[in-house]
């Protein structure tokens, strides 16, 4: 069998407390595949997220374990050659749009932005680029849109606008924590709608971090539960979801409302 | 008679007139109406900007309605005097969803639950202070923790606070606007069931306010649902979800992920040139309406 995408091995790490955000942590993802990495609270999914791509903020560090990416270990990138990977390799869409958007900056810049730092398009054709990616995500009238600021945009639109970004310089994988979690119900049936899209015509693959198994069963192909730092569980959806083998999935799963 | 019936309520907002736009009005409620029953727990649920929580706010007059009725036991509290209206609020309480922004960071949370006790110039201190434990033990706080401030708790501890504040003055309607909303799902089954247990015990009317609507399924009896300021569609909670008949909400219910990896999925996008806004509720069922 090929070698993984992502390869992560015995990950942990402290923000200096007692017990470890994340610990010992495994767990893979091969090209094209969606994992769904499913926790409450403070499980510590969203700083493992943070540690693949060395975004962690201090007193957060790493203190062991391995991410190799592509066949490289990232913990032991150069910080240069560490940029290079976060969006041209692995890229990161947030649960806030509004937050992550720069609000002073037209959203065709912003998408234009990635592949100017990345040095993979000159400013005219990134613009052009920037007009392609928001048709990508099916925002009408992209060749207008590219012009307006984040608060002309409503929530569903903005959360395109990041995965335009995110999709700019082609990943193969990216992370996305919560995507759309802040979104209303049919909303978030649209945005997911629109990611299983992009991941068959980009055969991408997605680190979906939520709390919520329904986007789970609908996206994921295998999913991992994480508890207090912890995987507990991970395996394909259907087993996990039918055949729950860890006592925390088994509550998780019976705490949503409606179910079995 | 229901215990609570609101008459075609509605609420308009005006905005005013900027540099380039010329002034205009929001119908955030436009023409609701439905009643609860004793004992009921009847789901509001809808999309953000729908219109839900202001219905709930002028309900209990915390947002002036513009129009409309709102008859609790047979009155009609939107003409009370506002000493009248203070006297109501004891009967109808209402739970928010922030439990981080509902308290007050400063007081301690045995005055938090205190307070309309005092408000309302009910009891000695002693007795109040009793009265505090009580209602600590009703929702499960341990009462040695009065003397602590909100941020000692966790979001599901403040959302208990939040839940005794609302019980101190022993009201008949509590409206729970998105109050397990920002819980995390164990954290909410908990909260879930302390107020089911509640309603059971004190036998509470609620009015549930929420855009989850697999928790609605799960809880309420009935169900309206509101769409853009209008209720489309309400009936019974098990009628609703199975034949969802405006196409509102057949677009909702068919958005929710469902847990079964293998369940067919048909979702359905709502095409707004289907249905008339403005068409009237008719019955198309037992206990079932639906504006179409």
């Amino acid at each position: 069998m090929a070698e993984p995408l992502l390869d992560v091995q015995h990950l942990s790490v402290t923000f200096g407390g007692t017990s470890p955000a994340v610990d010992d942590v495994s767990f893979q993802i091969n090209t094209g595949e969606t994992l769904g990495l499913v926790g409450e609270s403070g499980s510590g999914k969203s700083v493992t997220a943070f540690s693949i791509l060395r975004l962690l903020q201090p007193p957060g560090r790493i203190t062991g374990g391995s991410v190799r990416f592509q066949g490289r270990d990232l913990l032991t990138l150069e910080e240069r050659e560490m940029r290079e990977v976060r969006g041209a390799g692995i890229s990161l869409i947030f649960q806030e749009p509004m937050t992550a958007l720069n609000p002073v900056m037209r959203v065709g810049d912003q998408i234009a932005e990635a592949l100017l730092v990345h040095g993979k398009a000159t400013r005219t054709e990134a613009r052009a680029r920037a007009v392609e990616l928001l048709e990508a995500v099916k925002i009408t009238d992209p060749a207008r849109r590219v012009r307006d600021y984040p608060h002309q945009l409503s929530g569903g639109m903005r959360q395109r606008v990041m995965i335009a970004i995110a999709l700019a310089c082609r990943p193969p994988l990216i992370i996305a924590d919560e995507p759309t979690t802040a979104l209303d119900v049919t909303i978030q049936a649209q945005v997911l709608e629109l990611l299983r899209e992009l991941k068959t015509r980009y055969n991408l693959a997605l680190l979906l971090i939520t709390h919520d198994f329904g986007v789970i069963a609908e996206m994921a192909d295998r999913v991992a539960v994480m508890f207090k730092g912890k995987l507990v569980e991970q395996g394909s959806v259907r087993d996990v979801l039918r055949h729950p083998s860890h006592q925390y999935t088994r509550s998780l799963l019976a705490a949503v409302p409606g179910a079995p | 008679m229901p215990l609570l019936e609101v008459r075609h309520l509605v609420k308009h907002f005006a905005r005013k007139q900027g540099l380039l736009r010329p002034s205009s009005v929001v119908k955030a409620v436009d023409d609701v109406s439905f009643t609860i029953d004793e004992g009921e727990m009847f789901g509001l649920v809808g999309e953000s900007g729908s219109g839900k929580s202001t219905t709930g706010r002028c309900i209990l007059r915390l947002i002036e309605p513009t129009s409309g009725d709102v008859m609790f036991r047979g009155e009609n509290v939107l003409r009370f005097s506002a000493d009248r209206m203070r006297m109501a609020r004891r009967d109808m309480q209402i739970v928010f969803q922030d439990p981080y922004s509902s308290l007050n960071p400063r007081m301690r949370v045995g005055d938090i639950v205190e307070e309309p006790l005092v408000i309302h110039k009910l009891g000695t201190k002693r007795e109040r202070r009793a009265r505090v434990a009580e209602l600590f033990q009703l929702v499960g706080l341990e009462p040695s923790h009065v003397t602590r401030y909100p941020h000692e708790f966790s979001g599901g501890q403040r959302q208990r606070i939040g839940i005794a504040r609302a019980l101190a003055l022993n009201p008949a309607l509590v409206i729970a606007d998105e109050a397990v909303s920002a819980l995390d799902v164990s954290i909410q089954a908990q909260v879930v069931k302390l107020l089911l247990d509640l309603k059971g015990r004190l036998k509470l009317t609620y009015l549930f306010i929420a855009h989850d609507l697999r928790l609605v399924e799960h809880i309420c009896t009935r169900v309206a649902v509101m769409y853009m300021g209008k209720i489309v569609e309400l009936g019974e909670t098990g009628a609703l979800f199975a034949r969802p008949t405006h196409p509102y909400t057949k677009a909702l219910l068919s958005a929710i992920p469902v847990l079964d990896p293998d369940a067919p999925r048909h979702r359905i996008e709502l095409d707004p040139s289907s249905f008339e806004r403005d068409a009237p509720l008719k019955e198309i069922g037992a206990q079932h309406w639906a504006a179409v």
